[in-house]
């Protein structure tokens, strides 16, 4: 099959479109939660995702909309990871464990009560580019434009509070507003991925860009564009793979981009060594 | 007369009930070059933290720039150098020039955070510290000087009138340190930049300030240069010996 063939499926032509916007989200926010020290919020928050779609399928809402649902409870959550490490004096990493085994938990419990997992929220868990439809592509291009304005406008100061906070706040930048700002965007981001790459694999598009990207990285600003070309390029080549060799997609997307990790990473370590 | 940069009253502070800062009361003009010095565990980073509005304090007050530090929002006339970086990651990808030019953040507000200048006031900053040929570095891969003072840089290119540093020598050799000392100098004396130094290093600093704070929870001394000289406290506390030593730096 050649790949004009494959690109005149429409599934696949959305799943490239809302898998590119994907990527380049998770690679830009990638950065900052990598330096942060935050990766794991991307995992924490798809478990909630988890949890948000469970009672979404629970109350019967419209597949179609599932994921619209799913933002609101996501963003408090995110709000609860805030609070908890802010007022309850709980370390982040703490709190997005909380958080997240609370999602999980109600995810299995309403499953339990629906009668077991069905089809669905399998979909969500590993994804499946085959669900993602028009309104999808549509919601994603609406939160991928939110979010790349969000980071545009807030850049330099996520950068200041992404190497020191405390010298950021004493200049005076309202951290703490810039850091829900980070949250929520990642909180967004988190629930337009679990479409593509499903919930337990989020993380890893959120992470692998933004390492493999600090290899080489040249200056800050080069290395969210390297991280966001890679993320891109590893999402067409998994979408791509995974068709032609009938593989999951999301799991196809994760492991493109580990490749290219060690590709990058044993490439450094080779230059270093001559 | 001299404008008062900074005035404290009474100010209090504790953690996790130990006393840390008892009343403490002093003020800075405009043109000191004010040396905090003391023992560890002294409250003197506290004290730079609490001035920074980074701690709350629990009595007391703080005027900075004649405004109450509750209301203060020119953040741009004060410059701050750490000790060290709390969260300091040494991959951090920002290239020296990135770095620097994140001290004109302070005093912009939203959305307009790069404005026309910024780029020449870069330029000479990275000059005056003499860093120009390592500006595309990655700060990761500099010495501890190289990073020392490019931070300094970072804490002086939006011009600050005020400049506050939390023991800024540690991690520098001798050499280096007193080209730190130079550079401080300079500022303070060409740029009229007034500078609180916390330091360990009295022998140092002896050479450079004009006002001494010698703190241990509460003020022990505050005065001139001369009067810590004459001071018979200050040589119980440094011994005669030592004391000498600090007073004779011409």
């Amino acid at each position: 099959m050649t790949i004009s063939e494959i690109l005149s499926y429409g599934f696949i032509q959305r799943a490239l479109v809302a898998g590119s916007l994907i990527a380049v989200l998770c690679a830009v926010l990638g950065v900052f939660l990598v330096l942060r020290r935050l990766s794991l919020i991307g995992d924490g928050l798809a478990h909630v995702t988890f949890g948000s779609v469970a009672i979404a399928l629970f109350l019967r809402i419209n597949p179609a909309v599932v994921t619209v649902a799913a933002i609101p409870i996501v963003l408090l959550s995110s709000f609860g990871i805030l609070k908890l490490t802010d007022k309850a004096r709980i370390y982040g990493d703490a709190a997005i464990g909380i958080v997240s085994s609370l999602g999980i938990a109600c995810g299995v419990l309403l499953a339990s009560v629906a009668g077991g997992f069905n089809i669905d929220l399998f979909s969500y868990l590993f994804g499946n580019i085959l669900a993602i439809g028009t309104g999808d592509l549509v919601l994603a291009l609406v939160l991928f434009t939110i979010v790349l304005l969000a980071v545009f406008f807030f850049y330099y100061d996520l950068v200041a509070i992404t190497f020191d906070e405390e010298l950021a706040r004493s200049s005076g930048i309202r951290t703490k507003t810039i850091n829900t700002v980070l949250v929520l965007l990642t909180a967004l981001t988190v629930v337009l991925a679990m479409k593509l790459v499903g919930i337990m694999l989020i993380s890893a598009l959120l992470i692998l860009p933004a390492v493999t990207a600090l290899q080489v990285a040249v200056s800050f600003r080069a290395t969210i564009l390297v991280a966001a070309i890679l993320a891109v390029g590893s999402v067409v080549v998994g979408i791509f793979g995974s068709f032609i060799l009938n593989l999951p997609t999301g799991a196809s997307i994760v492991v493109v981009n580990f490749i290219v990790f060690m590709l990058v990473f044993s490439g450094k370590k080779l230059r270093q060594a001559h | 007369m001299s404008l008062d940069m900074v005035v404290t009253s009474e100010l209090c502070f504790s953690y996790n009930g130990a006393e840390v800062l008892d009343k403490v009361t002093f003020h800075v003009r405009q043109g000191d070059y004010l040396g905090i010095v003391g023992p560890n565990g002294s409250g003197k980073s506290t004290l730079v933290k609490t001035l920074l509005g980074l701690n709350r304090p629990a009595h007391g007050t703080i005027t900075l720039f004649g405004i109450p530090q509750e209301q203060f929002g020119d953040w741009q006339k004060i410059g701050y150098l750490p000790q060290r970086l709390k969260f300091f990651n040494p991959n951090f990808p920002a290239t020296v020039e990135e770095l620097v030019r994140l001290g004109l953040l302070a005093g912009k507000r939203f959305p307009k955070r790069r404005v026309k200048g910024d780029d020449a006031a870069v330029e000479e900053t990275l000059a005056i510290m003499g860093i120009s040929d390592i500006r595309k570095r990655l700060i990761g891969e500099l010495s501890g000087g190289q990073q020392q003072r490019a931070l300094l840089a970072r804490a002086i290119v939006g011009k600050p009138e005020l400049l506050i540093m939390d023991e800024p020598t540690t991690a520098l050799d001798p050499e280096t340190r007193e080209r730190f000392y130079e550079m401080l100098q300079l500022l303070n004396r060409e740029r009229n930049t007034t500078v609180i130094l916390v330091t360990h290093d009295t022998w140092s600093i002896g050479k450079y300030a004009t006002r001494f704070l010698y703190i241990d929870k509460r003020v022990v001394f505050d005065g001139t240069f001369d009067q810590f000289c004459q001071s018979e406290e200050m040589t119980g506390f440094f011994g005669e010996h030592a004391q000498h030593i600090i007073c004779h730096r011409h």
